[in-house]
C-alpha cells in the first residue's frame, strides 16, 4: 500500500472515518445532553475520546501504515504522561485535603 | 537477511524491522519523508505542552474547595428561549472534524497530482478553520461579557477562567497558525510549486506533495487536541 514516501488510499476510507468521527462526536455530545452523571458519564466520555483519537491518528494521520520505528518513537513517549497525571492527582488530593482542613478551622 | 542492492537490506516487518531501522546507522525512519518525520517529532513535543495544560487544569480542578462551574450550563446557548447545553461547542467540534476530513482528502488528491481539487480542498479546510476561530472569538467575548476573568468568575471556582483562557487560547492560536499555513500551502499547490519541485521555506531541498501531507499532520493534530479538550474541559 505505502509508496516510497507517500500515502495513497481510496477516498472512501477518509469519508468512512469522517462519518465515524461525526457519529462518535454526536454520542459524546449526547452524554452531556442526556445529563448522565458519575462513572457512566466519565467512562463514556473517555471511551468516545479514545476511539476518536485513535481514528484520527491511525487513519487521517496514516499511523496505521507506518513502520514500527516511527510508531513507537511517536506513540510511546506520551504514555509516560500518565505518570505525570498520577503524580498530580496525588498532589491535588493532598492540597484539597489540606485546604479543607485549614480553611474549615478558619486558620 | 535478504539483500536487495549491494550493502542494502530489504526492510523487515514487525519487531525485527523496528530493531533494524533503529540500528541501521542511517536514518531511522525509513520510507518517511524527512519533513514528515520532523513534523511528527514537533507534534510529540506539542503533545507534551498540551498535556501540561490539561494536567494543570486537572490539578486546580481537583484541589479547589469551591465548586467548579458546570460547563454544560456555562457554555449553553438559549435558542428561542430553550437552553441547549454546549450547543456552540458541539458545532465547533463538527466543524473541526469536517476540516480534518477535507484535509485528509486534500493530501490524497495531492499525491494524485490533482492540483485543482487539492487547492480547493485545502482552501475549504482553511475556511472551516477560520470559522472555528470565529466561533471561539464569539465564545470568548460572551464569557468575558458575563464576567469570566482569569482570576475569577461569577459561576464558581476562580481557577475556571485561567484554565479556560489558557487551554482554549493556546488551541485557538494553533488553529490560527494552521489557517495561515494552509493558505500558504494552497497557494504553492495552485502555482504548481510541487509539480516543479521548487524549494520550500527554510530549506534548499526540493519540495513535493509530501508538504501537503506534512501540513495535514499538523492540521489533524489540532483536531486531535480538540478531541481531548472537548472531553476533559467541556464534557467532564
Amino acid at each position: 500500500m505505502a509508496h516510497e514516501e507517500g500515502q495513497t488510499h481510496p477516498i472512501s476510507t477518509y469519508l468512512w472515518i469522517w462519518g465515524l468521527l461525526f457519529v462518535f462526536s454526536f454520542f459524546s455530545y449526547m452524554v452531556d445532553y442526556m445529563a448522565y452523571q458519575g462513572m457512566l458519564r466519565w467512562s463514556l466520555i473517555l471511551l468516545f475520546m479514545m476511539i476518536k483519537a485513535g481514528l484520527i491518528v491511525a487513519i487521517f494521520m496514516h499511523m496505521a501504515w507506518e513502520r514500527l520505528a516511527l510508531i513507537y518513537a511517536i506513540l510511546l513517549p506520551p504514555v509516560f504522561v500518565l505518570v505525570f497525571v498520577a503524580l498530580m492527582s496525588f498532589e491535588s488530593s493532598y492540597t484539597f485535603t489540606s485546604r479543607g482542613l485549614y480553611f474549615a478551622l478558619g486558620s | 537477511m535478504a539483500k536487495t542492492a549491494a550493502g542494502a537490506k530489504a526492510l523487515q516487518p514487525g519487531m525485527s524491522g523496528f530493531a533494524d531501522d533503529w540500528s541501521s546507522d542511517q536514518r531511522a525512519f525509513k520510507n518517511v519523508h524527512w519533513g514528515k518525520a520532523m513534523m511528527w517529532i514537533f507534534l510529540l513535543s506539542d503533545t507534551f505542552i498540551f498535556s501540561c495544560f490539561l494536567i494543570s487544569y486537572m490539578t486546580v480542578r481537583w484541589s479547589t474547595t469551591i465548586p467548579w462551574p458546570n460547563p454544560s450550563e456555562v457554555f449553553g446557548l438559549s435558542v428561542g428561549g430553550v437552553e441547549v447545553p454546549l450547543l456552540l461547542i458541539a458545532i465547533m467540534t463538527f466543524i473541526l472534524i469536517s476540516s480534518s476530513g477535507t484535509m485528509a482528502m486534500a493530501v490524497n488528491y495531492g499525491y494524485r497530482k490533482n492540483r485543482k481539487v487539492t487547492t480547493y480542498l485545502i482552501l475549504l479546510t482553511a475556511l472551516f478553520g477560520a470559522s472555528f476561530v470565529g466561533m471561539q472569538a464569539f465564545e470568548w467575548s460572551k464569557l468575558i461579557h458575563e464576567g469570566v476573568r482569569p482570576w475569577g468568575n461569577p459561576f464558581g471556582a476562580p481557577q475556571f477562567g485561567s484554565a479556560f483562557f489558557m487551554i482554549t487560547g493556546f488551541h485557538g492560536f494553533h488553529v490560527s497558525v494552521g489557517v495561515i499555513f494552509l493558505l500558504i500551502v494552497a497557494r504553492k499547490v495552485w502555482r504548481g510549486d510541487y509539480d516543479r519541485g521548487d524549494r520550500g521555506y527554510f530549506t534548499t531541498m526540493k519540495g513535493g506533495y509530501e508538504h501537503v501531507e506534512t501540513m495535514g499532520l499538523y492540521w489533524h493534530f489540532v483536531d486531535l487536541v480538540w478531541v481531548f479538550i472537548f472531553a476533559f474541559f467541556y464534557l467532564w
